[in-house]
């Protein structure tokens, strides 16, 4: 049998139906490597070992038959457990929802059933995607495949963790604030948040509505690519998406990118300069005052708990979810649901989004923070005039300790270079750039565009990886 | 140039106990005295945290709600066939009596 070591898509599709193996045996390599590993990263919140392999004797059977197989047909991924999938278990990390079985699909999990790709997990996230460690799982931490003493960042740490430890062929999962790129970055992995509404929000838990978007977590920009195709597009079961003219986004071509460099004092940017200059690529620098960070970072956390707090008032004990027991009448039951099965860090936004969207107080935090979004998207309008991307850190540095950050506002401050992209709506691709030479960890690039030039940043992120070997640095984890 | 240290300086806001209660009821959270006295920290430090969004001048900055520019969504308005039982709806739901959802006392 060939190696089934951290396939791309393409290869995986090539094997497939060459039939040099079966779509069973691919399957099972990923479920016996997550039955051997997992106990180790806990990536996996609940497996769908079962529905995976009739999925898959279905295609063995398509492919015996001399039929053609579409180049996702076949493919193992997994999906972060905000994703409702029919049948199976969400939990969100969630103990509220602990037992929930969603009476149907997400838009983009029906999609990806449409065209044969085989789910084979739901994966592990911070509590209702917030936080950037998935520590805040109220079912445990997932590990950092390179080393498990560290986070593999959040909150779709588990899907991250899972590409890394060559778990699936890719994943999904949601960035609010940052929740792709940071632990695509920590994993040293590939993460697309693309173009918000660019991708159906439908059957997805609701974290903060007007920032989420869903994307792909992959080993290559162009793995990225194929799914990001076979997700976009208009679904009106969510009003705020769109189709673009052009929805493959794997063919585009870019030569010589215009680059605006993010000037940061990081052994990651002297890297990346470095790696620009070997292209050939022009680069200008951006100086931190012309970049939106600070103010962002302070608008994005007024702006996500409001819309939290607003999110995540069904959750009340009453239509599904768990109930608690000793509440003797309605407003109890509410009341005392959400104080046992909601965690920490859920409560605290909701109790900030509460606050600031309160008679007295919305003007002087929700408003404000709504306007100095519209300054966040002037500034990128500003950069933009000069550059076709922005490369940027995606975290000041690599990943850190579990545990070592027990100050919510200490975590916050990670997503200093992640929030304004989610505000301004743009799409960004976190590719791995570097390792950290203290650590051992790897650092990820962004790689900033225009709304609706998704295209051109992955284009970007391939011919990076087309040319560098920063990418291939993960099929050398040992677990 | 300043370069990114990651860290903005701030200070605790001054919230008060009785003020995060009020807050906790409105969002429908019961707390303990102690889960109350940690919230009455956290979110002041938090709130502290924002507190320099009120030093950027924002005077005659229309605020963003959305990013997309989309208006008035339309589409027509069909009725579609739930293809789920009764049962099937109700699987989730906590507390139920002869195929409704049930509820504690409400007054």
């Amino acid at each position: 049998m060939p190696s089934l070591a951290c396939l791309s898509i393409e290869a995986a599709h090539e094997l497939l139906q060459t039939k040099q193996i079966s779509c069973v045996e691919l399957v099972q390599y990923y479920l016996d490597r997550i039955k051997q590993y997992d106990e180790k990263i806990h990536a996996v919140l609940t497996l769908c070992d079962t529905q995976a392999l009739t999925q898959a004797k279905k295609i063995d059977e398509k492919i015996a038959a001399k039929e053609e197989i579409g180049v996702l047909e076949g493919i193992p991924y997994v999906a972060k457990d905000l994703f409702l999938t029919k049948g199976i278990r969400t939990t969100a990390a969630s103990k509220i929802l602990e037992h929930f079985i969603p009476p149907y699909s997400a838009t983009v999990i029906e999609k990806l059933e449409s065209v044969g790709a085989i789910l084979l997990a739901k994966t592990n996230t911070d509590e209702f995607a917030q936080g950037g460690s998935t520590e805040n799982s109220a079912f445990g931490p997932t590990k950092n495949p390179w080393n498990t003493h560290y986070v593999p960042g959040g909150t779709s740490g588990g899907s991250a963790a899972a590409v890394a430890a060559d778990f699936c062929v890719f994943a999904l999962g949601t960035d609010t604030g940052g929740s792709i790129r940071q632990p695509a970055a920590y994993c040293g992995i590939t993460g697309l948040k693309p173009t918000y509404g660019l991708v159906s929000r439908y059957g997805v838990v609701a974290a903060a509505s007007s920032l989420d978007t869903i994307g792909p977590l992959t080993r290559s920009a162009q793995d990225a690519a194929v799914v990001l195709s076979a997700i976009a597009g208009q679904d009106t079961s969510d009003a705020t998406t769109i189709t673009l003219e052009d929805s493959d986004f794997t063919h585009t071509m870019i030569d010589k990118p215009k680059i605006g460099l993010l000037k940061a004092e990081t052994q990651l940017m002297d890297q990346i300069e470095s790696s620009l200059d070997d292209l050939g690529w022009s680069h200008t620098p951006i100086t931190s005052d012309q970049y939106p960070s600070d103010e962002a970072l302070t608008a994005y956390y007024i702006i996500n708990p409001s819309e939290i707090s607003s999110n995540l008032e069904r959750y009340d004990g009453i239509r599904y979810g768990e109930q608690n027991k000793d509440a003797t009448n309605t407003h109890d039951t509410y009341t005392k649901t959400r104080q046992e099965f909601l965690g920490a860090e859920i409560k605290r936004r909701i109790l900030l989004g509460t606050y600031s969207l309160s008679a007295g107080y919305y003007d002087a935090y929700y408003k404000k923070a709504m306007q100095v979004r519209t300054k966040v998207i002037q500034k990128y309008e500003k950069l933009f005039e000069s550059c076709d991307v922005i490369v940027a850190p995606v975290t000041l540095g690599p990943a850190f300790e579990l545990g070592s950050k027990t100050d919510p506002v200490e975590m916050y401050q990670v997503d200093i270079l992640t929030v304004a992209v989610n505000l301004a709506g743009l799409p960004s691709v976190c590719i791995p750039a570097a390792i950290d030479e203290n650590t051992g960890l790897p650092l990820g690039i962004q790689i900033i565009g225009k709304q609706k030039d998704d295209a051109k940043v992955l284009a970007v992120a391939r011919e990076f990886q087309n040319k560098t070997n920063w990418h291939t640095k993960v099929e050398e984890i040992t677990l | 140039m300043s370069a990114f240290s990651g860290i903005i300086e701030y200070n605790m806001a001054k919230l008060t106990k009785k003020e995060i209660a009020q807050v906790a009821e409105l969002a429908r959270i019961a707390q303990t005295d102690d889960q109350l006295e940690d919230s009455v920290k956290d979110v002041s430090s938090i709130l502290g945290f924002v507190e320099s969004l009120q030093a950027i001048d924002t005077s005659g900055i229309k605020p963003s709600s959305q990013v997309t520019g989309l208006t008035d969504v339309w589409r027509e308005d069909v009725v579609l066939r739930c293809e789920l039982s009764r049962d099937e709806l109700l699987a989730n739901a906590p507390l139920t009596q002869d195929g409704y959802i049930k509820v504690k006392k409400v007054l």
